[in-house]
């Protein structure tokens, strides 16, 4: 593979914001028919590096030969034509329109009257044939599909466009197992005939199961450039994160399980609590100190109870009981002032507020239990920042910065700095570890077991059941919009049991 | 029997299968909204002839073409910003305009095509500044829009307050010249056509064809849908809005010539609103205003049904102020039809 003439040589590429150094002289080679892994933390420079690649970025030095011919990119159309394309992690496509439409947009079969639909969707359908997709049907609206399948799409639609170089930005964080496979399987097929692809990925599993080769960066800089079959996983976190991984990743391993108290109360204890369409009446107590995990598949109602338990959606059945008083907890005003907070899986849409500063978003949810009319003293206000900012170690540390500007990981600790703020009792987490790198990831769980410690309640969902497992002194086991199964989690627990539970168990009989 | 033609008749089996899955005739969810102003503007139509016995005559049919013409040609250049999630604030004033500014040339002996075409310049040009801002200046639509229609206006009351009357014998009112199709013994009963109409006819085909048949058209969904991912998918995002505006302020244009030949005159107030009966015709016929859904023919029977509200409203002997509490009402039910039906789309 490496006698190849590479397809796409980066050197020395140099980015600059005003102030910063957000790449700094980094090497990127891509070879035809290979799976390159871009590979570092959180503000390493991928993103970066994928839009200077993309055009998105102007590069301040350094120099892309695409084909053995230097290119500079004056924006996305420019790295296209040079056959560059690209697939995000939200995909890019319009859903208004079909799925061949979506294929071909642009690139429409055109005949003397105009655009012939025929024609069109007849090439679109091989497109998606060649990538194993020909049981959609090229008319029906995009919309249709599931997010899977429109990446899928996505990739067919670069293999109109002819690309010889395919970028995939974190194609798998919201998908789950298979459809994974599915995408890998369509990437082999997309390698093996030729094109060079660029995969990033938070997920090592997938990293060791696919790439050919890591390109690492970390802090702007490019450290190494490996083989990934000779690169062990201990040594290639340690090149990302620039110290010893081991004792990060085994957070939370030798954690002593919470041992119940008798006659202990509940803070939150709920019966029979659901929302039609959404989820099944459950039953759920949780204990001060106690980190709950909700594991289950995309869809199997694990964020749908949490929701239901923060009153962002408004339960139509149940009771809830909050220290052993009656509530009704049917909107997020109540819960904070009730001592709820619900940190969302959605972090871009229902988290951050990007054009606000890191201080801002720290503070709008305490100030929006005080009320309009009582401002939080500027000096409070301070320390408040500061101590959260410190505790969870928010990079960089200038409250005064936009959160859009700060990485995902960082993002994610500002949104636990806002909850923490209004000193909750009970903290729910959705998917507070989706899509952001390994160290931000192991400091959020330290977090979790931290905060667990000083006897708050802790709702933990993901999707990734090596954490619930690793993290969780219960184990709420969700599928199908129905509590299956309640899991004390002890040594014979693990992530087998789980998934074992999930295939065992039949809901259909109980079906509202 | 061999196996090499056994195979490619499994294969059609196969295939007719696959289409008997479809069924023959599959309503798009998209569609219902347009559908139902079809099934509205019939209704109406329908109730009028019962009510009054006129609506279906001839020359009803006739003279709501020959009057709305220009409301027509408006919905159409409203249809394509509002594709994109966009809108056009300025065409009713690029009406007054040009109207002003061609009964002023004729009246001074102007050759009556130059007057057209100095018109249509003068649209292009508000479409274009539009365009420029909106593309190069990162302004919102409605913003843009909002400064080119005071521009348009001002400039028009510059030009002349006093209602201007075309000149006798000035070669302009062929527009408007009406040609009887069916003769009819009973005079209202005449089906006659005028040249507006077919511009009229003409623009909306256009229109089709530049929606279904283009890349551009394509674009514009595209846009609609998702400005961004539009960008991504290296779609000619900045020419498109260009495109788009420009057409919809030369169609304001057109319709200023098609009404000012209609009516023979022209006065700086004229078209005051008429942005927002296009918007009107635009959101009846189905067409979704964040963008990214809707037909031009929806938009050419939301006209049709906006145009039928004043004669049956004043058939009813309500009072003509009422009118536009009917047209208020006709887009309440139809934005909430629309809600209704995305909320089904998306269940799904």
């Amino acid at each position: 593979m490496t006698d190849n003439q590479p397809i796409v040589v980066m050197k020395g590429i140099t980015i600059e914001f005003p102030g910063v150094k957000a790449l700094d002289g980094v090497d990127l080679t891509l070879y035809p028919g290979e799976v390159h892994a871009l590979m570092g933390e959180n503000g390493a420079g991928k993103s970066t590096m994928i839009k200077a690649l993309t055009g998105v970025y102007k590069i301040n030095a350094g120099t892309i030969l695409v084909e053995g011919r230097p290119q500079t990119f004056n924006g996305t159309l420019d790295a296209q034509n040079a056959g560059i394309a690209t697939v995000y992690q939200e995909v890019n496509l319009c859903t208004n329109l079909s799925i061949g439409e979506n294929v071909m947009l642009g690139h429409e079969v055109r005949g003397p009257l105009g655009i012939n639909w025929k024609k069109t969707h007849e090439e679109a359908r091989k497109y998606l044939a060649q990538m194993g997709l020909d049981h959609l049907d090229s008319h029906a609206p995009l919309s249709s599909i599931s997010i899977a399948m429109q990446q899928l799409v996505a990739i067919a639609r670069a293999m109109v466009i002819d690309a010889k170089v395919l970028i995939l930005d974190e194609p798998t964080s919201s998908l789950d197992a298979n459809e994974v496979q599915d995408l890998f399987k369509i990437m082999r097929k997309v390698r093996d005939s030729g094109v060079a692809i660029l995969f990033v990925s938070h997920f090592l599993d997938q990293i060791y199961e696919i790439t050919d080769r890591l390109t690492i960066l970390r802090n702007g800089k490019f450290i190494k450039e490996v083989m990934t079959r000779d690169t062990p996983r201990d040594e290639l976190i340690g090149m990302m994160i620039g110290k010893s991984a081991a004792e990060l990743s085994q957070i939370g391993a030798k954690k002593e399980r919470r041992a119940a108290k008798t006659g202990e109360k509940p803070i939150v204890s709920v019966k029979g609590l659901g929302k039609k369409g959404d989820i099944n009446p459950a039953d759920l107590d949780i204990y001060s100190g106690e980190v709950v995990g909700f594991a289950g598949l995309l869809g199997s109602g694990r964020t749908e109870l949490g929701r239901l338990l923060y009153g962002a959606d408004k339960p139509d059945s149940g009771t809830y009981e909050l220290n052993g008083k009656q509530v009704a907890i049917g909107d997020p005003y109540t819960a904070l002032k009730n001592k709820i907070a619900y940190s969302t899986e959605n972090r871009r849409d229902e988290g951050i507020i990007g054009d606000l500063t890191v201080r801002e978003n720290i503070l709008i949810a305490l100030q929006a239990t005080r009320g309009m009319f009582k401002p939080i003293p500027k000096k409070e206000a301070d320390e408040i920042v500061d101590k959260y900012m410190k505790e969870l170690n928010v990079r960089p540390a200038d409250p005064n910065k936009l959160i859009k500007n700060l990485s995902g990981g960082n993002q994610q600790k500002v949104l636990i700095a806002r909850w923490l703020a209004t000193h909750p009792e009970l903290l729910i987490l959705d998917e507070p570890t989706r899509g952001i790198d390994i160290g931000a990831k192991a400091e959020i769980q330290q977090v979790v077991l931290d905060l667990a410690a000083e006897g708050m309640g802790v709702v933990f969902i993901s999707s990734e059941l090596e954490e619930v497992v690793r993290l969780s002194d219960d184990i709420e086991v969700m599928k199908d919009r129905h509590k299956i199964a309640e899991i004390d989690n002890d040594d014979t627990v693990s992530q087998q049991t789980i998934v074992e539970t999930i295939a065992n168990t039949n809901v259909n009989g109980k079906e509202a | 029997m061999t196996s090499a033609t056994a195979n490619p008749a499994t294969r059609n089996n196969l295939k007719t299968k696959a289409q008997t899955k479809k069924p023959a005739f599959k309503i798009n969810t998209q569609m219902i909204p347009t559908i139902a102003a079809v099934v509205i503007f019939i209704c109406m139509i329908i109730m009028g002839q019962a009510l009054f016995g006129t609506y279906t005559s001839l020359g009803f049919i006739s003279s709501l073409f020959i009057d709305h013409a220009y409301l027509i040609i408006l919905a159409v250049a409203m249809t394509l910003p509002v594709l994109t999630g966009g809108i056009d604030l300025s065409i009713g004033a690029i009406v007054a305009i040009c109207g002003v500014v061609g009964m002023t040339l004729l009246n001074q002996g102007v050759n009556s095509w130059l007057v057209i075409v100095i018109m249509l310049l003068i649209g292009l040009a508000f479409g274009a500044i539009a365009g420029t801002l909106i593309e190069e200046f990162n302004m919102q639509p409605f913003i843009a829009t909002l400064s080119t229609m005071f521009l348009a206006r001002g400039i028009a009351a510059m030009i002349s307050t006093d209602s201007l009357i075309a000149p006798e014998n000035n070669n302009y009112g062929w527009i408007a010249t009406t040609i009887k199709i069916i003769d009819n013994p009973k005079i209202k009963n005449d089906l006659s056509i005028n040249a507006g109409v077919i511009i009229a006819a003409i623009v909306v085909a256009g229109g089709y064809i530049l929606l279904h048949k283009t890349r551009t058209g394509r674009t514009i969904y595209a846009i609609g849908g998702s400005r961004s991912s539009a960008e991504l998918m290296g779609l000619p995002v900045k020419r498109t809005q260009r495109i788009i505006y420009l057409t919809s302020g030369t169609l304001a244009a057109l319709a200023a010539i098609v009404y000012t030949a209609n009516i023979g005159s022209a006065k700086n107030t004229v078209g005051v609103g008429w942005e927002l009966d296009a918007v009107a015709s635009v959101v009846i016929g189905g067409t979704i205003v964040t963008g990214g859904f809707g037909y031009v023919l929806g938009s050419v029977i939301g006209a049709l049904v906006r145009s039928t509200i004043d004669p049956l409203t004043s058939d009813f002997g309500v009072p003509s102020e009422w009118t536009t509490i009917v047209v208020g009402l006709m887009i309440l039910i139809f934005v909430v039809l629309q809600r209704a039906v995305t909320a089904v789309g998306k269940k799904e």
